[in-house]
């Protein structure tokens, strides 16, 4: 099996280009700079010709090469003859050429000048916070319709949700509040010992996973978990046009998809949170116990005089708000989804992302009002 | 099996291109067709036919590799597809293009770069010479000048016609097709047959096309075979005029005429 070659060979009419041997793409194509020259050394009346009397087998490779030094050939008028190549070749690159060039579906790729991109962005941000705006109250329409008893929605859906967004998500939570709570008295108790204060390490994991910790590391738990599934169901819904089977219906998607999930995650978010506490309450136990020799009824009994009711409600109550964020920056991003695949991962990430930046935002204004107000 | 509906287009002592032999295609307990033994002629036009849910874009995947037969064999140029090496499988795929069902185009890349991709892995091309075949490729289905598009940016009669260009990006001998004119319009779909028979008639490619479009199964199949839902195995096999013509299974006349000529027999 010989390689592939391309001889030049020059007469009187012009240029005789000589193929030869094994022409395979995946293995080489020959250099075609020599032909390139002398192309460009001829003018107007010369005559390109072929010979491929040497050629065994060819493919894309001549195909392409071919292309490129007729281009040349053309800009320069020389006059093509296509008779020495093979048939199957001429047919293609009559197939190639038969298509009509669409000029105007070239499109510039080139950059756009700076204050372009900033006046594009822009708009792109106004016409996204709009956009966020008008969903944000036609959910708020489409929930209060679902609590007079108006909504259009599935119950079985409903019920699936809650199962996912509640009994599905125990197992990441009580991983993540144990190994949390465990770490907080670990903290703690490093610190405690230098007063001989050790004991209050029990005060500080209750307190703090009661307030705080257990609604805020359950609710980026469910922004992982949940928020992503929601953008991502929602979003390969868009791309499959089911949401628009929907609307053809006369149902609203913000009705029968976003509705279910909010109320399904804002009411498993305290009960998760709940149980979040608890576990992470026997996390920071099993630390006491084991480091710092305490007994189990001793850090219980502090724990429970360390911690107060409105401590724990309103814990209880940010989890519920932070189940709303989730769930509808889940929801939006999923909506607003383009409509292909990679859009869909697109907005699972943004969903993650503006939901945790929500929740944190959110955790930070709860921690300010309730000092305000003395909570 | 009806003898009268079986009409091998291969010589006797002929080396087929593909041969299945007593092949059984299952999912689990699920016999979906069973006793398959068929011989695929090199640089044929061969149409796998058969009603909805039948088994015949699932029997491309079990040609393609993507699916192993329950029972029997698969061979490529007499080398059984269904008992080598990995590595061997993966050598012998880059004899095969695909275009599936709906494209299958990688949205995050522009159909320049879906074409490409093939060839900047398998050859050592240049950027500046992969470009050029990109485009060669796309002009070839009728797409010159779309090299900067996205997926998600052109009709999905377009989509599949980039399909087909990637799937002859690096010039398979076996281009495999499942369900070429499904969304196109008549004259997409009859410049698609054009541009398959083309493809054969230049580089000599053997085509396995799943299809029951049938002006296109007329104009183009060489050769076909016929899958039953309701006896799960082959029923008929053949030219396609042929089975049109003498085939007297109800079941195969019925597909073969759109079930308008059964009164007049």
């Amino acid at each position: 099996m010989s390689g592939p070659r391309l001889d030049v060979v020059q007469d009187s009419a012009g240029l005789e280009l000589h193929a030869g041997g094994v022409w395979n793409v995946e293995v080489a194509t020959p250099p075609c700079g020599d032909a390139l020259s002398a192309i460009e050394a001829l003018g107007p009346g010369d005559v390109l010709r072929y010979d491929t009397s040497e050629l065994a087998a060819w493919d894309t490779g001549l195909l392409a090469l071919l292309l490129r030094i007729e281009q040349v050939a053309t800009e320069r008028d020389v006059t093509i003859d296509r008779s020495g190549l093979p048939d199957g070749a001429r047919r293609l690159l009559a197939l190639a050429e038969s298509s009509p060039a669409r000029d105007d579906a070239r499109r510039d790729t080139g950059k756009a000048p700076w204050l372009d991109r900033v006046g594009a962005s822009t708009i792109a941000a106004a016409e996204y916070a709009d956009g966020s705006v008008e969903f944000l109250g036609e959910s708020t329409g489409a929930i209060s319709r679902f609590f007079i008893g108006r909504g259009r929605y599935r119950k079985r859906d409903l019920w699936l949700l809650v199962q996912q967004a509640g009994a599905g998500a125990l197992p990441i939570v009580s991983l993540v509040s144990f190994l949390l709570g465990a770490i907080l008295a670990f903290v703690g108790a490093v610190q405690l010992q230098q007063f001989g204060a050790t004991i209050y390490v029990a005060n500080l994991v209750g307190v703090a996973m009661a307030r705080d910790m257990g609604a805020l590391m359950t609710g980026i738990v469910m922004a992982g978990r949940s928020g992503a599934a929601y953008a991502a169901q929602l979003g390969s819904m868009k791309v499959n046009q089911e949401t628009d089977a929907l609307v053809t219906l006369g149902i609203s998607p913000v009705e029968f998809l976003v509705v279910p999930r909010v109320i399904a995650l804002s009411s498993m978010m305290p009960l998760l949170t709940l149980y979040s506490v608890l576990m992470g309450i026997a996390g920071g136990a099993l630390v006491a116990i084991a480091m710092l020799d305490l007994s189990l009824t001793t850090y219980w009994n502090q724990t429970i005089e360390a911690l107060s009711m409105s401590g724990l409600l309103g814990g209880l109550f940010k989890a519920f708000v932070y189940g709303i964020l989730i769930a509808l920056a889940g929801c939006r991003q999923g909506m607003r989804c383009g409509g292909s695949a990679s859009a869909v991962g697109d907005a699972a990430t943004a969903a993650v992302v503006s939901s945790i930046v929500a929740i944190i935002s959110a955790a930070g204004l709860f921690a300010w009002v309730f000092y305000v107000l003395g909570i | 099996m009806t003898t009268a509906c079986n009409a091998p287009t291969i010589a006797p002592g002929e080396q087929p291109h593909i041969e299945v032999r007593d092949m059984t295609m299952a999912f689990g307990d699920f016999v979906l067709q069973r006793d398959l033994s068929f011989r695929i002629p090199r640089g044929s036009i061969f149409v796998i036919m058969g009603g909805s849910g039948c088994g015949k874009s699932t029997l491309l995947r079990h040609i393609l590799g993507l699916l192993t037969p329950a029972k029997g064999s698969i061979l490529l140029d007499g080398e059984d597809l269904t008992n080598i090496d990995l590595k061997r499988r993966q050598t012998l795929m880059r004899r095969f293009g695909v275009l599936y069902q709906s494209g299958a185009l990688w949205s995050s890349m522009t159909l320049a770069e879906n074409v490409s991709l093939p060839l900047e892995e398998y050859t050592d091309l240049s950027a500046g010479e992969i470009r050029d075949i990109a485009a060669l490729k796309l002009a070839m289905v009728g797409l010159r000048g779309f090299e900067d598009y996205y997926p998600s940016e052109v009709s999905g009669g377009m989509q599949k016609r980039v399909g087909l260009a990637r799937a002859i990006a690096l010039d398979p001998e076996i281009l495999c097709i499942d369900e070429p004119s499904a969304g196109l319009d008549p004259i997409s779909s009859r410049r698609l047959d054009d541009l398959i028979l083309e493809l054969r008639a230049s580089l000599d490619t053997t085509v396995v096309i799943v299809t029951h479009e049938l002006p296109s199964i007329y104009s183009i199949g060489t050769d076909s075979i016929f899958l039953d839902a309701e006896t799960r195995t082959m029923i008929a096999s053949g030219p396609p005029t042929w089975l049109r013509d003498n085939c007297d299974d109800p079941t195969v006349h019925q597909f073969m005429t759109r079930g308008e000529a059964t009164d007049g027999q």
